[in-house]
């Protein structure tokens, strides 16, 4: 049985640490962003990168998803090396680098969420379709889904990309910049949404520059500034000691995300 | 009025339109892709690379459409190589590479005597002298192509709309960009004959230009394209009979036509929707 073979094999504790990253740096051109990073991360997580730009927050999400291999270091996503189980992860990009000018309808790219398990030649069937809608529906959208993309709100696009999210049926999700040009109302359904995950048991990893919503929201907080600040509770936003290593001198006045003016 | 279908009694007429519809075909489908991707310049480029592999094909008397998909094909894909090994912008790499092959073309071309006739038509395309064994590889490729697409169409928007996601999905996003290429190179180098060289990109682009401003959908993107493309082929052919001008620009011209009023009709749309 496949069943008591996989439970023979890893120990439970083992099982349920979903990404582990052991002395891993990574970066561009073989100039590291970050450095010396230790981090786990277990099943039913719920956690918050936070850090200026440049401080390695994307960076550290594409490295669990395989998108970008460490200079150093040993990463383990799902037991597996990055990018290895990259069925079971889903990696949401910051919006702002995909191409909403194309002639796609919202179901399209809700769609996409199954496109690596349908393999190539086949087409989405009513079953795949029926579980785009239930995904717009969780992410309170269901009305958008024949809309054309380039019609969509800051908003509505996080929606539409945490609903390609779901329909990929992931236990872990990477989320980059989700709260990005989204409004106050958005914001509190999306993370109720991801909030629902953790609670399933799924491991769901953030970045974000909205400090306001973090402390609201989030069990576990990380701050980066080109390595780990801080790895605790959101007490961690509290420190002001923490706050100085991680933002330097400009220490940051309240919410960003309404205000941040790289994403406006 | 003359009779609209006399011309059909030619068999180098019947052969004409049969060869400029399979390269509408080609070029529509093929060309959703280059005009969403923003590979216009590409697409000229690589017409232009596969001018030396045209005229070695000539030179051995084989298929021109083979030599100029092996020129095409290689120079697309060493330019993806170039780009991502030496850090140099694509389009730098893109000048080097393929204005090297099109001067090479020209060398090997003045080596031969009389090359006027014939360079005119690599140039310049000619339909009308198309033989039955060009149409068959043109089929073939046209078969081919569109088989492709349909395979990994879903894969090819996801990776076109999305890389870092679709690469984080698991998709070889490198090597869906590579197919690409190389279904451009060859719509290209089996395009040449009809069109010829200077004109291919325009059969590439301005139809599914011309639905894109129109379409809502990709799926009518795609529809719209290959209606404007055979539709420009067909009247294109008929126009360079009767008014004997060269088929090739004829054709390209009426593609220019098409998508001058749909960008009219947008416009008069878009100001009644707006008033």
């Amino acid at each position: 049985m496949t069943l008591a073979v996989t439970v023979a094999s890893l120990p439970v504790v083992e099982a349920s640490r979903t990404i582990e990253l052991q002395d891993v740096s990574a970066g561009y051109d073989g100039v590291p962003v970050l450095r010396d990073v230790d981090l786990t991360v277990r099943a039913g997580e719920l956690l918050a990168l936070v850090g200026p730009n440049g401080a390695g927050k994307s960076t550290l999400l594409k490295v669990v998803a395989g998108l970008l291999p460490p200079m150093r270091g040993r990463v383990r996503v799902l037991g597996a090396r990055a990018g290895e189980e990259s069925g079971r992860v889903a990696y949401l990009p910051q919006a702002e680098s995909l191409r909403w000018d194309y002639p796609l309808l919202v179901e399209d790219v809700v769609l996409m969420g199954r496109i690596a398990k349908l393999g190539v030649g086949r087409r989405a069937a009513a079953a795949d379709r029926e579980d785009a809608r239930a995904a717009l529906a969780r992410v309170d959208a269901r009305d958008l889904a024949q809309r054309p993309i380039a019609a969509l709100s800051g908003g509505q696009r996080q929606r539409v990309l945490l609903a390609r999210t779901l329909v990929a049926e992931p236990d872990v999700l990477l989320l980059d910049e989700p709260a990005t040009g989204v409004d106050p109302t958005t914001e509190e359904q999306l993370m109720r949404v991801l909030e629902q995950l953790a609670a399933e048991g799924k491991t769901v990893v953030v970045s974000t520059h909205d400090l306001a919503g973090v402390m609201a929201h989030f069990p576990r907080v990380v701050s980066l500034n080109g390595r780990i600040v801080a790895d605790g509770t959101t007490a961690v936003l509290r420190d002001d000691r923490i706050l100085r290593e991680t933002y330097g001198g400009h220490r940051p006045g309240g919410p960003q995300l309404y205000g941040d003016e790289h994403h406006a | 009025m003359p009779d609209l279908f006399a011309p059909l009694a030619f068999t180098f007429v019947q052969r004409a339109l049969v060869g400029s519809v399979l390269v509408g075909i080609v070029c529509a489908s093929v060309g959703v892709f280059v005009v969403l991707r923003g590979l216009a310049f590409l697409g000229d480029a690589i017409s232009h690379a596969a001018f030396p592999g045209v005229v070695i094909a000539f030179l051995f008397k084989v298929n021109l459409a083979i030599g100029g998909s092996i020129a095409a094909v290689a120079s697309a894909l060493t330019v993806g190589l170039i780009a991502r090994r030496s850090g140099l912008r694509e389009d730098v790499a893109i000048g080097v590479v393929f204005s090297g092959m099109f001067a090479l073309g020209v060398v090997l071309f003045s080596g031969i005597k009389s090359y006027t006739g014939d360079l005119l038509g690599i140039l310049f395309g000619d339909v009308l002298g198309v033989n039955e064994e060009q149409l068959a590889i043109a089929g073939v490729v046209t078969l081919v192509v569109v088989v492709s697409l349909w395979l990994v169409w879903k894969e090819l928007v996801f990776v076109s709309f999305d890389p870092v996601g679709a690469a984080a999905a698991g998709l070889p996003v490198l090597r869906y960009d590579a197919l690409l290429l190389a279904l451009i190179g060859v719509t290209i180098a089996v395009s040449v004959q009809v069109v010829g060289i200077i004109l291919v990109v325009a059969m590439l682009v301005t139809p599914a230009a011309a639905a894109r401003l129109v379409a809502g959908t990709l799926r009518d993107m795609l529809a719209l394209a290959l209606a404007f493309a055979v539709g420009s082929a067909i009247v294109g052919i008929a126009l360079s009979f009767f008014g004997n001008t060269a088929s090739g620009a004829t054709i390209v011209l009426v593609t220019t036509a098409v998508f001058a009023l749909v960008w009219g009709i947008r416009a008069v749309r878009l100001r009644l929707l707006g008033a």
